[in-house]
């Protein structure tokens, strides 16, 4: 009895660790996919550094809303632009960042899954699912 | 009595010469021991007037030697800082503000202070020791002006026959139907030039002037930020921020390094009436020539040969422009006089190549031309050798302005810095 107790700790820790690895796996192949859409598309404004540009462009690093739980504010940043110019974390940003509506919903997810976790920002990933779901009621 | 007259005598003496100390000439003003952290040519020295006075944009040196200086941000809920050099060290003293309004164009003509919101132009009174008379009696002279966030900056600049002119700057990177966004084509015509992307003229003496009471001097112009007027010439000169993102919006016909370098920064002299071409074309210094821009129908090589007026200089790309002096001082030596310094501020357009700017540059004119070469005249305001991120800029030059002996003063917005640069030999 004990025994096959013991043998199904082992058989479920073996298939939460694989899985756990997998999820990994697939986040950092995000990661990987988004610093590719972030440098076509997003770091002449944001720069490398994720910076941005004083009173020009956000900083995405260390951003409260980057690294904030309303995964829905930033895909549709994303989806519609944004140039409402209120103050992001103190601070008033005078370019406009334009829409990215070209981007597919999985290198939407790519993106925000790289911006959240790079530089010093440690958020989790965004799905793509999310941003199917968000976007169908942006239309 | 004799010992009353010797007191007489001993202290008219010490007042002449307290007096002398006051408006000491820049040879016995003791520089910074590391010249303001500045590398300067030769014979210049530099020191800090003033430091970490907020976002200080233009400024401009009354003839008494003080410091006006516009704030892009408000502090203590003003917009205009005066800077005060009590005892003639050079350094400033006392500071004092006024004016509840954010901007960035200041000017002095004659008794008069301009000062520009991003939206007006106001106007004060000074009196004989160059202080504003009554920093509440602003004549409001110019509303109404375009200010939708995007270079929304008002740079202003005085002629000799009672006009200003305001630069009003597009809010829009190359007139797209969508701004800055991928796969958008260019409007024809670009609805924004009717009251936006140019350089407009008004009154000095006429209040609440607007588009309809003013004129449009020049057009075609993206963003200016630096303009003066030249006065040995009776001429507007403006400074030009180039179009953004070649690459990013066209990835098909402009790679990275093309998009770092092109298209260039440009210096013009303006004439009444004159079009610059934005957004229908850019400037390529390297081939020297006016590129069609690929919102309407370029492709990186076809040209555009008449139709708009050529810089009287180009520089290289998106090293943003803001601030434009002719020196008309003596205390430089002789090559200077006449000659142009444009501040920098550096840009931020070029990654993933590293930034460029973040100086200020001098363009000698020989003839009331420029020679076509210029050369770095102050560097080392952000503290790097090479900036990577523009957030990692200590320093960022913005205004540029002359003081009565001829020192020139810089600004920098982001630590509110106020530099002066003299020539000691
Ligand atoms: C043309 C420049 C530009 C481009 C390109 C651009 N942005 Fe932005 N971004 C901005 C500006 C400007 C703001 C702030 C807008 C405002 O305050 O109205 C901003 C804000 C943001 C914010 C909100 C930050 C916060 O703290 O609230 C996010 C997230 C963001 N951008 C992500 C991106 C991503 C991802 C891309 C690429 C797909 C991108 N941006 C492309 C200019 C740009």
């Amino acid at each position: 009895m004990q025994r096959i107790y013991l043998t199904f700790v082992v058989l479920f820790l073996f298939i939460a660790g694989a899985s756990a690895q997998t999820n990994n796996k697939l986040v950092a192949a995000s990661i990987a996919r988004g610093k590719t859409v972030y440098l076509q598309r997003c770091m002449v404004c944001h720069q490398a550094d994720g910076g941005g540009v004083p009173k020009l462009n956000a900083p995405l690093d260390a951003s409260t809303a980057v690294n904030g739980s309303d995964v829905s504010k930033l895909i549709k940043y994303i989806v519609k632009g944004f140039a409402d110019r209120v103050e992001i974390d103190g601070e008033l940003y005078s370019n406009a960042m334009p829409a990215a509506a070209d981007l597919t919903d999985q290198q939407i997810a790519d993106v925000l899954t790289f911006i959240r976790s790079n530089w010093s920002n440690k958020a989790g990933p965004v799905s793509t699912l999310q941003v199917k779901q968000t976007r169908s009621k942006l239309k | 009595m004799k010992k009353v007259t010797q007191f007489l005598v001993f202290s008219s003496l010490f007042i002449s010469m307290l007096l002398a100390h006051v408006s000491v000439s820049a040879q016995n003003i003791k520089p910074d021991e590391d010249n303001a952290g500045l590398t300067l040519p030769k014979g210049f020295a530099a020191l800090k007037v003033a430091d970490n006075l907020g976002r200080t944009r233009h400024i401009v040196v009354n003839k008494q030697g003080a410091i006006y200086a516009k704030l892009e941000r408000l502090d203590n809920g003003k917009g205009v800082l005066v800077l005060k050099d009590t005892d003639g060290d050079g350094r400033a003293e006392t500071k004092t503000s006024f004016g509840n309004y954010t901007g960035t164009g200041i000017a002095i003509k004659g008794n008069y202070l301009y000062a520009a919101s991003n939206k007006e132009v106001f106007k004060y009174a000074l009196n004989d020791n160059g202080d504003i008379v009554d920093e509440n009696a602003a004549a409001t002279i110019v509303t109404g002006l375009v200010d939708k966030g995007q270079h929304n900056s008002k740079s202003i600049t005085l002629d000799n026959a009672g006009n200003i002119y305001v630069n009003v700057g597009a809010p829009s990177n190359s007139c797209q139907e969508k701004d800055r966004t991928k796969g958008s084509m260019g409007m024809m015509p670009c609805p924004i030039l009717d009251s936006a992307g140019g350089i407009w003229q008004f009154k000095v003496d006429q209040l609440n002037q607007s588009y309809a009471s003013g004129v449009r001097y020049a057009t075609g112009l993206r963003n200016v930020v630096g303009l003066d007027w030249n006065n040995q010439l009776n001429q507007l000169f403006v400074t030009q921020h180039g179009r953004d993102m070649l690459n990013n919006l066209f990835p098909d016909l402009y790679d990275t390094t093309i998009s770092a370098e092109l298209p260039s920064e440009t210096m013009y002299a303006i004439k009444k009436g004159d079009n610059a071409g934005w957004p229908f074309i850019y400037y390529d210094h390297v081939k020297g020539k006016k590129m069609m821009a690929p919102e309407y129908g370029g492709d990186g090589v076809k040209t555009v040969d008449d139709k708009y007026i050529n810089p009287a200089m180009a520089f290289p790309a998106h090293m943003a422009p803001n601030g434009l002096l002719f020196y008309t001082g003596n205390q430089f030596p002789a090559r200077y006089k006449n000659g142009a310094f444009i501040a920098f501020h550096g840009s931020w357009n070029r990654s993933p190549l590293p930034q460029e700017g973040y100086y200020v540059v001098f363009v000698p004119y020989e003839n009331g031309k420029p020679t076509g070469k210029w050369e770095v005249f102050a560097n080392g305001f952000s503290g790097k050798s090479v900036v990577k991120n523009p957030r990692d800029a200590q320093h960022r030059p913005c205004g540029l302005a002359e003081g009565p002996d001829g020192s020139l003063y810089i600004s920098d917005d982001v630590k509110g810095t106020i530099y002066r640069i003299m020539y000691q030999k």
